[in-house]
């Protein structure tokens, strides 16, 4: 009872990512409110999944094993968590802010009436205050997110309606395992007590999911490109800084608009958020959407013909000049001084 | 057969073209410094529900949204584009909702618009950045739904087809009717306004636009009705005050604070070739690169 439950996002028989954040997350906040870890995976073929979470510091796995449960459809997913959460009573529950946590967060919160907050960026515990009533409340979940386009930060709290719902974007958060040898308890769920049949009347009849073949998030080092960089013709000077380098390169919305790099390289409030060791920004102005993505990195060397470019504010070096020099200078004195 | 279709549709600050003047001294958003604008995914949704109409006889598109008394102009813009009317729902006791008392709002609406077949959302507004209310207004219905919409492909009389845009892939959904759809914005934009119709429903208008503008039109809001933008307040739904505005709402805001950055200390470089390998030096030996 009054524990925090992670939702586990499952492909493939393979938990997700930002599944595996939020548990790390999970663990500290349940060690801190002195509460266990709890996790559900609902989907088909489910024996690995206690070897994968169980690392991470899970007391108990909720496994709802049955053939209808995968692909993710709404409401089976939905009616799981509800009636689950009826019994169990969380004080909190976190989903990932994925195409999978979006749908399925806000359908739980609105059955059970709990708050749930979108996209948050950081997770703390605290205190609250309502002074209109004269009430405090002791350690409640401070749920900390961006809103209106990535320029104000919230802090959003939840007082009197439990679980204190949240989803977190993959990569926001950090993924740590506690210790290969912890081993929780497992409790298998009779699928038909918690889904009723009719819930399952929405079909998947096609399904085309490609496994990301990027791997920005992880990469230490990033050589991050934006409108700047000027064509696509430069943006190559950014693939030689990065293979010479070893990291990978990313970019800004602006440079992905101008068809400069993919999509799926884009880093920011609408793209990847990522905290490498090193950040090079070349030609990257450094909007607040932008930021949002990488002001977290250990270190940033901003390349810029601006000396006034916002980004140098966040900077550990800034280097006034323009792309096509810097860059191939870089090149340069890399391997020449590099064994 | 009459097939009703309702899109949801919020006004929103601009907050892609946010100025200097857009926040206030002490941290909160100055509304008024900031253009109101349709929300760009619930035009696309809009497009998706006039294709729909298009291909089923007898269907209608109506929209449906809660704001202040300016968010009328949601109603007039969706008609030049194609849509038949629409309901402004308005009132003090809805202020403060969180997207729990908004949901709760805009289904006690959509219970009293009658039988509907589809509603049809975008997937998420640019100023509360949730994409929850699609679902939770779902939810509240009791109707099923299908998010991140990209297109919908096909409806008969029952059931609908979806293709959904997913982060990594695409997905086609079945699902039977009633449904809520939301839609994403890589969905084809709205078409434009048609001109005709901007003919039509240019004094389209709420009692409450009417009687502040103190024009005497009385006669040609009599002549067509359809000038006539229905504005309800609480008191025109079937509802439980305690489920409204701040009551309603499980979430507080406890704090916010206007993004600001604080400078740290940073060196700066410049081009000189002495002064470039001093820095890949510099890294190699902190062992940041190498
Ligand atoms: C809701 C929303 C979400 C968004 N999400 C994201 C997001 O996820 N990620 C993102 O990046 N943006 C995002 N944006 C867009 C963001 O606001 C900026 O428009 C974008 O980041 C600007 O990209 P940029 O810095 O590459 O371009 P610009 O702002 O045009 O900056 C180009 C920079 O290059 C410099 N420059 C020009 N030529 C050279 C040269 N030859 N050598 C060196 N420097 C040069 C210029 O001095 C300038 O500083 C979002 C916007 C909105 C409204
Ligand atoms: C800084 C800040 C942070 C917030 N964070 C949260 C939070 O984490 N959790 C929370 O519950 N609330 C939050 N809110 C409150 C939330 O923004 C409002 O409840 C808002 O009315 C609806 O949410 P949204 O803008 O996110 O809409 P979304 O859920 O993103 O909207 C999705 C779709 O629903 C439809 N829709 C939404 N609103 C209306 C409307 N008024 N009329 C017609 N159709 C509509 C539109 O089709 C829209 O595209 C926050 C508000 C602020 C100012």
């Amino acid at each position: 009872m009054n524990n925090l439950f992670v939702y586990l996002e499952i492909e493939d028989g393979i938990v997700s990512d930002v599944s595996l954040e939020l548990l790390t997350k999970g663990r500290t906040l349940a060690d801190q409110l002195k509460c266990q870890l709890e996790a559900v995976a609902a989907g088909y073929q489910l024996d690995k999944i206690g070897e994968c979470v169980f690392p991470y510091g899970v007391d108990t796995l909720y496994i709802a094993d049955d053939k209808r449960l995968a692909p993710y459809t709404t409401l089976p997913h939905t009616s799981l968590l509800v009636n689950l959460f009826k019994e169990e009573k969380p004080q909190i529950a976190f989903m990932g802010a994925t195409s999978i946590g979006r749908d399925l967060g806000p359908r739980v919160s609105s059955a059970l009436f709990s708050g749930l907050t979108a996209d948050c960026t950081s997770l703390e515990i605290g205190d609250y205050e309502d002074k209109k009533q004269g009430k405090v409340y002791k350690n409640l979940l401070y749920q900390i997110r961006p809103a209106f386009g990535g320029n104000i930060v919230a802090t959003i709290v939840n007082p009197d309606c439990r679980p204190q719902m949240a989803t977190v974007r993959e990569g926001v958060m950090k993924k740590e395992i506690r210790s290969p040898k912890l081993v929780g308890k497992t409790v298998k769920l009779d699928v038909s007590k918690y889904i009723p049949d009719t819930d399952f009347v929405v079909e998947v009849i096609e399904r085309h999911i490609e496994k990301s073949k990027l791997n920005i998030k992880n990469s230490s080092i990033i050589v991050a490109g934006g409108y700047g960089v000027g064509s696509a013709e430069n943006f190559k000077l950014l693939f030689e800084l990065a293979n010479t380098l070893g990291a990978e390169v990313g970019a800004s919305r602006a440079a992905v608009d101008a068809g400069f790099a993919d999509h799926e390289r884009q880093i920011g409030q609408t793209g990847t958020t990522v905290r490498p060791k090193l950040y090079i920004a070349c030609g990257i102005s450094g909007q607040i959407q932008h930021i949002a993505g990488m002001q977290e990195s250990a270190m940033i060397i901003s390349i810029n013909n601006d000396p006034k470019a916002p980004i140098n504010a966040i900077a550990d070096y800034i280097i006034t000049g323009s792309i096509e020099e810097v860059v191939p200078k870089m090149i340069k004195y890399y391997k020449k001084n590099s064994k | 057969m009459s097939f009703k279709i309702v899109v949801l549709a919020k006004q929103v600050p601009d907050t892609r073209n946010v100025g200097k003047d857009a926040m206030k001294a002490d941290g909160t958003v100055n509304r008024a410094a900031l253009a109101a604008i349709y929300n760009p995914e619930d035009l696309n949704a809009l497009e998706q529900a006039i294709r729909l109409k298009s291909k089923i006889a007898g269907a209608t598109v109506h929209v449906l949204t809660m704001g202040p008394a300016r968010a009328a102009e949601i109603i007039r813009e969706s008609m030049y584009r194609g849509a038949d009317g629409g309901v402004l729902l308005s009132g003090r006791e809805f202020a403060g909702s969180d997207t729990l008392a908004t949901s709760y709002a805009l289904a006690c609406a959509l219970r009293k618009m009658g039988k509907i077949d589809v509603i049809v959302c975008g997937r998420q507004a640019i100023d509360g950045d949730t994409a929850q209310v699609g679902p939770q207004v779902a939810e509240k219905l009791g109707f099923p739904q299908i998010t991140y919409a990209e297109e919908i492909i096909d409806c008969t009389a029952k059931k609908i087809t979806v293709k959904r845009r997913l982060e990594r892939g695409v997905e086609i959904v079945k699902g039977s009717l009633p449904m809520v759809i939301t839609v994403n914005s890589s969905a084809p934009d709205c078409r434009p306004r048609h001109a005709k119709l901007t003919m039509k429903y240019k004094r389209a208008a709420t009692l409450s636009e009417k009687q502040d503008a103190g024009d005497d039109y009385t006669n040609i809001y009599n002549v067509y009705p359809y000038l006539n933008i229905p504005e309800w307040g609480v008191a025109d739904i079937e509802h439980d005050i305690q489920w409204l505005g701040l009551s309603g709402s499980p979430t507080k805001v406890k704090q916010i604070e206007n993004v600001v950055f604080t400078a740290k200390e940073s060196k700066r470089i410049t081009a000189s070739d002495q002064e470039m390998e001093d820095l890949m030096k510099e890294l190699i030996t902190n062992h940041t690169i190498g």
